[in-house]
């Protein structure tokens, strides 16, 4: 009898503590917007470097520098092909490192695509599979991501390719 | 004015199902025959109200009478007839209504089939049923009337969304929904029987037809959902364990569990408390399945309702429904002494089991890719996706120990077989099955151990269900349910295995080489249909033997609202199907086209048709 009892109140318990759980889901917004992962930390990873294959840490990226723009592209993605101008006008206008990392590509295609339009970027990164570019909260290509290389926390983030105005802000942001 | 007849009449269903709840309760102790009748008329009477509100609903669609919001909300003149009428159960409001017409259609059919069963644990299964009625009575006219209107009257409805006007997505919702509710007569003639303390082999057979009914319409149910994501959403796969489908999956495995079981209750009078617990389950999981799709707490297609209040409600009435079967479970339900584990290692009851516990370890691994990432977020409101790489990774491997297992157990008499020492056909069998996998993979570019050994137990369970076919001990419902589901399995690992897919941008004129085939587009045309606008691309693919295949894609774009939709063009024959799509990227001039290649893909289709039909084969024998 007294097992019975036991069994009945862990079940009701458990029942009683998905109720809540759920109902506080419930009251949650689902939807991503791009306020959600601003002030959010990179965490570290690892990944290689495009051309020599060396590992890097994330964290010993461009020690030297107090902002990184981290943008992720793809060689298959045509919008990357459209703001490939603006990414080099942006290198060539700002005090900080230009990171590329390289989402779901084959180094073949990726290779023709920067000798095909140059290379802007100071290192680029390979995400084959994609999975670091979902750590960081990437739900496209392209995506470019101001980051404060001291404490490693995302300033801004944009959606798609960017144009002249993002490269205004971007630049008075690093020269605030 | 037909709106107010409809919410008119949803008011006196709600009545009913008052009336009929007290009726029975008072009822239960009496054995008379005319108080029965008088709840059978009550429950007729509400079936009409209900048909009448439904029709009502249908006519408002069907004459676009844009007072009513939801018509205004969903539909618009332009719309072709066929999809006015789906248009009726593609929101949320109508979706309810359509539950709630099968809630209570299944009761009247219910009560119609157990003419000769005992008063008492009818009366129970009705209260049981008029519960959930009035829930969903309640839920739909508090939180989500169809029949509310505005003024003034709108001249012009916003119409249904392009991507939901399908045919197969037309009639995924009824016949998936048949299958839902199925299940929540499982949930209440079986909560009546553990009252009425009769869980024995009769209560078995009589709600066995039930139980497989069920099934039928929710494993054709999620192939329409299936095949609609297949051709509509042109991303080239059939199963994308999006949450949602994934909710429709849970009941699935729970009811596959359940179908087995009860046969060993029927056959052996075991197994009692296994089989109420699972038919609880399935119900609870249909029901979930409702709440995380209509409450807006997964976002994803399906998601209809944004209203947190919608949540809340089905929220509550699912856990209070779960509360309810867990204290009749305790007050009532006997100690089952026919406990499992005096089966013998060799008979049907064990081979039952085992397959129970494959389901339910199928269905733990769904159920925490689905819900735990709101509970995570709930805790520490972090976001995180599970995705195909999870399921595919907890349960493949567990799938050739359970084809190995699935080749045998059909065949396993009941109480006790014998083992024979050495088995010479099967070792032919299994040797045979793995120089087939071997030769599969010799010709391809796809050569990794672990496939072969998943290629040839699935070869193995097709083997010996063919096999099984020319056994007397197993049944033919059972022979081609068993055979379908082999060659559904082997489709789909055939077709995941061996599938290519070709991904560039290309624009008129341009000539690309994939693998072995060359792909040309040729060109574009404009054209103009009723309701949208459309391009039409024009391709070919020339692969290595010079046989050319043309392509006719579409990209459509919709007048009322306003979108774009790709339409793949697929061609398909009896071993790939072959399928373009494009959509566009810049000023029609360039676009992004995907070829893909996908072996096998009808046959995926047909081997569910065939497995649904081997259980409608059961129905037939089982009803007469």
């Amino acid at each position: 009898m007294v097992n019975k009892k036991i069994k009945l109140f862990l079940i009701l318990s458990s029942t009683i503590f998905i109720f809540f759980t759920l109902y506080l889901g419930l009251n949650k917004n689902n939807y991503y917007t791009t306020e959600n992962i601003v002030y959010k930390k990179i965490e570290n990873f690892e990944s290689y470097e495009f051309f020599s294959n060396k590992k890097i840490n994330f964290k010993n990226i461009s020690p030297d520098k107090k902002y990184i723009i981290l943008n992720i592209w793809s060689s298959w993605c045509l919008p990357c092909r459209k703001e490939h101008k603006n990414l080099t006008e942006l290198r060539e206008n700002i005090e900080a490192d230009l990171i590329g990392l390289n989402y779901k590509d084959k180094f073949e295609n990726a290779k023709s695509f920067l000798s095909e339009l140059g290379n802007p970027y100071d290192i680029i990164l390979k995400d084959e599979n994609g999975l670091i570019s979902i750590e960081i909260g990437a739900y496209g290509v392209p995506e470019t991501y101001l980051i404060n290389n001291i404490n490693k926390k995302i300033i801004k983030k944009y959606l798609g390719p960017i144009n002249e105005e993002n490269i205004k802000e971007i630049q008075s942001l690093v020269n605030q | 004015m037909i709106s107010h007849l409809g919410s008119y009449s949803l008011i006196f269903c709600t009545i009913f199902a008052f009336l009929i709840i007290l009726q029975s309760a008072k009822l239960i102790g009496n054995q008379s025959k005319i108080f029965l009748k008088k709840i059978y008329t009550i429950i007729t009477l509400q079936l009409f109200f209900v048909i009448f509100s439904f029709s009502c609903l249908l006519i408002a669609f069907v004459s676009s009478d844009f007072s009513n919001i939801t018509v205004y909300n969903n539909s618009h003149t332009e719309k072709p007839f066929f999809y006015k009428i789906s248009g009726v159960w593609g929101n949320h409001e109508g979706s309810l209504l359509l539950w709630l017409l099968v809630l209570v259609l299944f009761l009247f059919l219910f009560i119609l089939d157990t003419k000769n069963y005992d008063n008492k644990y009818k009366l129970l299964t009705v209260i049981f049923q008029e519960i959930i009625i009035l829930g969903f009575l309640l839920f739909i006219i508090i939180t989500s009337n169809p029949f509310d209107y505005i003024f003034p009257v709108p001249l012009e409805g916003l119409g249904l969304n392009p991507i939901l006007q399908d045919p197969a997505l037309a009639i995924h919702p009824p016949i998936l929904y048949i299958g839902y509710v199925g299940t929540s007569l499982i949930f209440s003639s079986s909560l009546a029987a553990v009252i009425n303390n009769t869980v024995n082999s009769e209560w078995a057979k009589q709600i066995k037809k039930w139980v497989f009914l069920s099934w039928i319409f929710l494993t054709l149910g999620i192939m329409l959902g299936s095949i609609w994501a297949y051709y509509e959403l042109g991303w080239g796969g059939f199963w994308f364990w999006d949450p949602v489908e994934n909710v429709s999956l849970m009941p699935w495995f729970c009811l596959t569990a359940l179908l087995h079981t009860i046969l060993v209750l029927e056959k052996r009078n075991a197994l009692k408390n296994w089989t109420i617990v699972l038919s609880i389950a399935t119900f609870s999981l249909s029901m979930s399945g409702t709440f995380l799709v209509r409450s807006g707490i997964l976002n994803s297609i399906h998601t209809f309702a944004n209203d947190p209040s919608r949540g809340v409600f089905i929220l509550t009435f699912l856990f209070f429904l779960i509360l309810l079967a867990i204290i009749v479970l305790f007050i009532y339900l006997e100690n089952d002494k026919k406990n499992s584990n005096n089966f013998n290692i060799l008979s049907k009851e064990t081979a039952v089991l085992v397959n129970n516990w494959f389901m339910m370890y199928f269905l733990s691994v769904v159920l925490i890719g689905t819900i735990y990432p709101i509970f995570l977020e709930v805790f520490t409101n972090e976001k995180i996706s599970v995705g195909p790489p999870f399921y595919q990774k907890l349960m493949i491997p567990f799938l050739i120990p359970f084809f190995i297992f699935m080749s045998f157990g059909p065949r396993v008499k009941w109480i006790k077989d014998k083992l024979k020492k050495i088995n010479y056909t099967q070792i032919i069998v299994f040797i045979s099955s793995l120089i087939i996998a071997y030769i599969i993979f010799s010709n391809s570019s796809v050569s990794y151990l672990f496939s072969s050994f998943l290629i040839a137990a699935s070869i193995f369970l097709v083997l010996n269900s063919l096999y099984d076919f020319f056994s007397k001990s197993v049944q033919i419902p059972q022979k081609i349910s068993h055979f379908s589901f082999s060659i559904l399995i082997l489709s789909i690992l055939l077709n995941g295995i061996y599938s290519e897919e070709f991904n560039s941008n290309m624009k008129v004129g341009d000539e690309l080489k994939f693998i072995d085939k060359t792909i040309k587009f040729k060109g574009i045309n404009f054209d103009e249909k009723d309701n949208y606008k459309l391009l039409r691309g024009d391709f070919e693919v020339i692969d290595s033997g010079k046989n050319t295949l043309r392509f006719n894609p579409e990209i459509r774009i919709y007048n009322q609202p306003v979108i774009s939709t790709s339409e793949a063009d697929i061609k398909t024959n009896l071993f790939n199907d072959n399928f373009i799509v494009f959509t566009l990227l810049k000023d029609n001039e360039i676009f992004n086209v995907r070829y893909q290649h996908k072996p096998f893909m009808i046959w995926i289709w047909i081997s569910i048709i065939m497995l649904a039909f081997g259980g409608t084969l059961a129905v037939i024998k089982y009803g007469k």
